[in-house]
């Protein structure tokens, strides 16, 4: 079959501020050339010839940035050039898409490492006094912006760390915590963001909990 | 560790053998061996020089891993067990038929995409499936010589490993490998779009688009794909290619009980898929354990068949195979196999 080959649209934006948060942790801000509405993806590439990878907007919707927030992955073909790429030089993005959308309504957000990146725009977007957020992960250095979302959580944040203890921490899984929730609303939608095995689990667990399956919205990173 | 020459293509060995200071021809006589001769060691290489052989021995073995363990359903499905080199399984169904003897075959240890009626996605992702590991699901089939199809809608999607996908359907359609039509393949995807894109431009074998529901709100509910790539979006995306008459577009569609089997969804259907030029699969749910969702019966579906065929949609239902040993479509996992070896972050 002879067809052109037809890819996603991206143009070229120039990097505008770039922090490490700790080893092999990125945030990115790049200058913003579209609206977006928080919790859509972009695609990424720093080679036209090459296909780009998706990254959830991290960056609130009236910043004057668009912010991704990523790991390396050491085999990965676009996460360690792209933590080479300095202030001032361009990378590929595609228009804002996708639809991991939060409706405003009493939540429950759930995510694990860099899967905090969609809420994280949330957060920074509209008012969000009706949500609580579980995030998961290994190590405390690895619950990014905590600052930000104690200001604007409060106790409405909750960090959960399977490895190590700390202030403010609650010691283990936040699947054990839900699994031991015996409250756990019906009527309020769960917001899920992560790998793939952390939405399977806490889908499962919300499941046997008898949170309606059309109650739990996930996006997963793959 | 050996490197292993299965799964290699004929521009990959052309590399091997230059890097060992072999003559280029070398490559297309392994390809011969590898693909159509069936060898399964390098000392059986018997038109390579003994010095290309000893060569080879010494930084490469062919590879091929005969299943651990097989299973035959009551229907004559058979449900074949690999373990890979790192020590992880997948899943292969040979499913016989009258006409036609089909192989479904695997792409991944595991699955990122965690739909919810899914039984691989429940183990979550584990691997990429190496192309000599897919290819090597049907070499080493022991109803290889019967084998006249392949369907890849086994263990993981596709499109999420599609260099090693569209290296193994290299592998199996080029003359220098098994030379098989690509009219003999059909490759299934929940619609990673760029993914697709790339299958559809760059190989010639049919696809086949898990939907699940026409309705974006609904089938993000079952598919967490949909928040990225929606139903919509794909469609987009198909209308772009003119796919001529010999290559196939399917759509798959799992029917749940009282969720994606009413008549507005028979509405949304022949809205979305207007003038595409495609067939329409009914499957039937095979209820995995602790799942919200339930199939539609036998009537229902019959019903639904009829009225997307009088709106012009070519709509079928697929004979369900191989439930009991847990090969029919959605069931297949290795996740009881699965070592875990740290603390995970959740």
């Amino acid at each position: 079959m002879t067809t052109e080959r037809k890819r996603i649209g991206l143009q070229a934006v120039t990097l505008e501020k770039k922090v490490e948060i700790t080893t092999g942790v990125y945030y990115l801000a790049f200058e913003k050339t579209f609206d977006f509405v928080a919790g859509q993806v972009i695609a990424l590439s720093l080679d036209a010839e090459k296909d780009p990878r998706l990254y959830s907007i991290a960056s609130g919707s009236q910043s004057n940035e668009i912010g991704i927030l990523f790991d390396i992955h050491p085999d990965g073909e676009l996460t360690p050039p792209l933590s080479q790429l300095e202030v001032g030089q361009k990378a590929l993005m595609s228009m804002p898409f996708g639809k991991f959308i939060w409706d405003g309504e009493p939540a429950m957000w759930i995510a694990t490492g860099t899967g905090i990146a969609p809420f994280l725009s949330m957060i920074q977007s509209q008012e969000n006094s009706n949500i609580t957020l579980l995030h998961g992960a290994k190590r405390q250095e690895q619950f990014y912006f905590q600052t930000l979302f104690e200001d604007k959580m409060g106790t409405n944040y909750l960090r959960f760390c399977t490895t190590e203890s700390g202030k403010g921490l609650i010691e283990g899984r936040l699947t054990t915590y839900l699994a031991n929730h015996d409250t756990l609303r019906k009527d309020i939608k769960y917001y899920l963001c992560g790998n793939s095995q952390m939405v399977v689990d806490v889908r499962q667990l919300l499941l046997a909990k008898d949170i309606p399956f059309d109650h739990i919205i996930a996006e997963i990173y793959f | 560790m050996k490197k292993v020459l299965f799964g290699l293509t004929l521009t990959e060995l052309k590399a091997t053998v230059t890097e060992l200071g072999l003559p280029a021809f070398t490559a297309k006589q392994i390809t011969d061996w590898l693909y159509k001769k069936n060898v399964t060691s390098i000392k059986d290489m018997t038109n390579l020089s003994k010095k290309a052989r000893e060569l080879l021995a010494e930084n490469y073995e062919v590879g091929l891993l005969k299943p651990q363990s097989q299973q035959e359903s009551k229907d004559g499905t058979k449900k074949y067990l690999y373990q890979t080199k790192s020590n992880q399984f997948i899943e292969a169904a040979y499913l016989p038929e009258e006409n036609r003897n089909t192989l479904c075959v695997s792409s991944q240890v595991g699955c990122k995409m965690g739909c919810l009626f899914c039984m691989t996605g429940r183990q979550g992702f584990q691997k990429q499936l190496s192309a000599g590991e897919i290819i090597n699901q049907i070499a080493s089939l022991p109803e290889f010589d019967t084998l006249t199809n392949v369907v890849y809608m086994g263990m993981g999607e596709p499109m999420d490993n599609i260099e090693n996908v569209l290296k193994s359907l290299e592998i199996l359609t080029s003359d220098w490998g098994y030379a098989w039509s690509p009219r003999r393949i059909n490759v299934s995807t929940i619609g990673v779009v760029p993914a697709m894109r790339r299958f559809i431009e760059e190989s010639d074998a049919h696809l086949a688009i898990s939907l699940h529901s026409p309705f974006h709100g609904e089938r993000k509910q079952l598919m967490p794909i949909e928040s990225v790539y929606s139903a919509e979006k794909i469609i987009e995306a198909l209308r772009d290619y003119d796919f001529g008459r010999q290559r196939r577009i399917s759509f798959e569609y799992i029917m749940f009980k009282g969720i994606n089997d009413t008549p507005e969804h028979v509405k949304g259907l022949t809205t979305l898929l207007n003038g595409l030029r495609c067939r329409l699969n009914l499957i039937h749910f095979h209820p995995i354990p602790d799942s919200p969702l339930l199939g539609s019966d036998q009537r229902t579906m019959e019903w639904f068949r009829d009225k997307l065929s009088e709106k012009g949609i070519t709509t079928t239902i697929r004979r369900s195979r191989g439930e009991d040993i847990y090969a029919a479509c959605g069931l297949l996992s290795t996740k009881k196999l699965i070592q875990t070896k740290e603390e995970g972050d959740y």
